[in-house]
């Protein structure tokens, strides 16, 4: 959650009938019916898709038994490191 | 103990390089070197923080557009770099950050965005010479990136390449109208390719001999080619384009070396370079000001959002994965 | 000028003009957002909104150009005409003042839009009827963001129900021109071409109401109302409008872009 409370939301799309949906990306919206309708404008900005189906980040469950971070549980864990858990890195040298 | 989790990340790291090695995808729930996720956070922060800023310069001429259709054309492609950026955030989320941190780190300038956009767009031709030459330069860097090593950034800049070629032959097709219409409208596009061109070489950054991190991010697949190679590959590019164009580009020692053919070109001013990065450009302050407005002005907003979600949660709670939504076509 | 004697084309041409310069007007207003929106999604959703009036003005001047049967594209009518040869209501060239006045103008704007549009389907020109099939699916999709928004500004925070507010108590006196009528809209309706927007207003009110009444806004009062729009006259903030968005074009006469 940022400071803010816009909840991070997961987006997939089924292009056209007979196909399975696809996940897009994700996006930052209130609650349901805001996260469809940035979806719909984010996402199908080129008619791209046809059902979309959003999901909060932190309700999707995943286990990736070939990814071995020793961070995540091997199973039924977060798809990502979340936010707050996490500290920012120090300014790194760059080009 | 001890000697247990240092074999653990031994062979973490093993598991890593080997990856990487054989160019498989790291994903988010990989384990990676801290140094890596760092590095990789900060580019694609950057990136995004670049498309966001990127479209002030642009959205500027968009009440002005002289024509109907250069006006859709415009504000599609601003929407674009809205969407790149929010892609680009979203890659960045993956990695254990959240959006609102990043554009606090822009808002008080401890991460950056290209440089190119601290110079303003003074006249119509502007968004022409945008379109042509900074969106070049960008996918130039940018389609390499499409390979790179981290999922999330190589999948958004899958999208963003698409939909980015668009825009550098909208930039190009503005710019050809210009050089063909009227005199007027022919030094329009003149001076403004007189004014981006440079900048826009220095898009790529430093020498490679300046660059000594390149090293490090070409290894973990961050960084496909080095900044002297894609500077070339751009100017080899452009300038045949400029002649198709009818319009000079402002360097009198451009020449094909017809041995290697690739062009030779004129000293780059890395001293204006170093300057304009720290601060010193035309609307370094402006452009930071006008984001940090739009966010401070929309925290009322945001804060309603929030508000009323909470106040009607118990409404949808039962309902608390998934939503399907029919776009409306 | 030019506009066609015959009596039906002439009405037809200000028709035409009279929604197509409602939605180049708002399409102008929303595009101020771009780059300083409370949100980047938010950016993308009034662009989008803001794209799809263009769209709408673009087919609607081309359509009157056609009418008119002369040499003027939908280019001449956008930026040679003066403001006394605009046709849009005074709701569209307010300015945009905070999120919640822009929000309060769409909903008041696309509600009307997408009633207008649900009757012109029907339309006996096929040139309108075309541009209301596509047309209301877009004030559908406009509508339901506006009404989204209204809600969650409304029953969001006391801050934002206040400024809410103020922006419907600001905006409401320019929303009874919505359902002027005058020979143009009578005479076309009369003979199936156009929608007599006076029918539009019950309905109009019932959806408003039932929007507020959810956000826990209330209608204000009705104390004066702003007209004029349809026959030229329009507020103060119009000229400032043209004028951006006019000079550009003017300064380099019969140049191609």
């Amino acid at each position: 959650m940022s400071d803010d409370g816009l909840p991070l939301w997961e987006v997939f799309i089924r292009g056209r009938r007979g196909l399975s949906h696809v996940h897009a990306g994700s996006l930052h919206a209130a609650d349901e019916a805001m996260a469809l309708r940035n979806a719909r404008d984010v996402y199908t900005r080129r008619s791209e898709g046809v059902s979309i189906w959003v999901v909060r980040s932190q309700d999707i469950s995943a286990s990736s038994p070939d990814e071995k971070d020793p961070f995540f549980a091997p199973a039924a864990d977060k798809v990502y490191r979340h936010p707050t858990f996490y500290d920012l890195p120090e300014e790194v040298r760059q080009m | 103990m001890a000697e247990d989790l240092d074999e653990q990340a031994g062979h973490l790291d093993e598991r890593f390089v080997a990856m990487l090695a054989a160019d498989e995808r790291i994903e988010p729930r990989d384990w990676m070197p801290d140094a890596y996720r760092a590095t990789l956070i900060r580019q694609i922060a950057q990136h995004a923080h670049s498309e966001i800023i990127g479209m002030q310069p642009e959205a500027n001429w968009i009440t002005r557009a002289p024509s109907l259709q250069r006006k859709a054309i415009l504000m599609a492609k601003v929407q674009d770099e809205a969407g790149h950026g929010l892609y680009l955030y979203g890659a960045a989320e993956t990695l254990g950050v959240d959006r609102a941190q990043l554009l606090d780190l822009l808002h008080t300038r401890k991460q950056k965005y290209s440089s190119i956009f601290n110079y303003p767009t003074t006249s119509w031709a502007d968004v022409g010479a945008i379109g042509w030459l900074v969106d070049g330069a960008a996918i130039t860097n940018q389609v390499p990136l499409c390979r790179c090593s981290y999922g999330p950034y190589a999948r958004a800049m899958v999208r963003i390449c698409k939909e980015e070629s668009f825009h550098q032959r909208q930039g190009f097709d503005l710019l050809l109208t210009l050089s063909n219409g009227t005199p007027a409208q022919h030094g329009m596009a003149q001076d403004a390719v007189n004014r981006w061109w440079w900048p826009s070489l220095m898009m790529f950054g430093p020498p490679d001999d300046e660059s000594p991190n390149s090293a490090q991010s070409m290894a973990w697949g961050i960084k496909r080619f080095s900044n002297d190679e894609l500077r070339q590959k751009f100017i080899d590019m452009t300038v045949p384009q400029a002649k198709v164009l009818g319009l000079d580009l402002p360097d009198p020692e451009l020449e094909l070396d017809a041995q290697t053919g690739h062009y030779r070109f004129g000293a780059i001013d890395w001293d204006e370079f170093t300057r304009v990065v720290k601060g010193g450009g035309p609307c370094n302050e402006q452009r930071i000001a006008h984001r940090v407005a739009a966010h401070e002005n929309g925290a009322w907003v945001r804060a309603a959002a929030t508000a009323y979600a909470a106040k009607h949660h118990g409404v949808d709670a039962n309902s608390t994965a998934a939503v399907t939504g029919e776009a409306v076509a | 000028m030019s506009e066609p004697t015959e009596p039906t084309a002439a009405a037809l041409f200000t028709y035409a003009l009279r929604l197509g310069d409602d939605a180049l007007v708002l399409s102008q207003r929303l595009s101020e957002w771009a780059s300083r929106a409370p949100e980047i999604e938010e950016d993308i959703a009034l662009t989008n909104i803001a794209l799809d009036l263009l769209g709408q003005a673009r087919a609607l001047l081309d359509y009157a150009a056609v009418v008119e049967g002369g040499t003027r594209d939908e280019d001449d009518l956008a930026y040679l005409r003066t403001e006394r040869e605009f046709r849009n209501v005074h709701l569209v060239e307010q300015e945009n003042g905070d999120f919640a006045h822009t929000i309060a103008r769409q909903l008041f704007f696309s509600t009307y839009q997408l009633f207008l549009y649900e009757e012109l389907i029907s339309s006996t020109d096929e040139l309108l009827a075309g541009v209301a099939a596509k047309a209301v699916k877009e004030a559908a999709y406009h509508h339901d963001h506006a009404a989204l928004w209204t809600v969650r500004l409304g029953d969001g925070t006391d801050d934002s129900r206040r400024r809410m507010q103020a922006a419907v108590d600001r905006l409401w006196p320019f929303t009874a021109e919505l359902f002027d009528a005058d020979d143009v809209e009578t005479g076309l309706a009369a003979q199936g071409i156009a929608v007599d927007p006076a029918n539009l207003r019950a309905r109009w009110e019932r959806s408003v109401s039932d929007t507020f009444a959810t956000a826990t806004l209330v209608i204000p009062p009705t104390v004066w109302t702003s007209h004029g729009g349809r026959r030229g006259v329009h507020t103060e903030c119009f000229g400032y409008l043209l004028a951006e968005m006019q000079y550009l074009h003017r300064l380099h006469p019969g140049a191609s872009w």
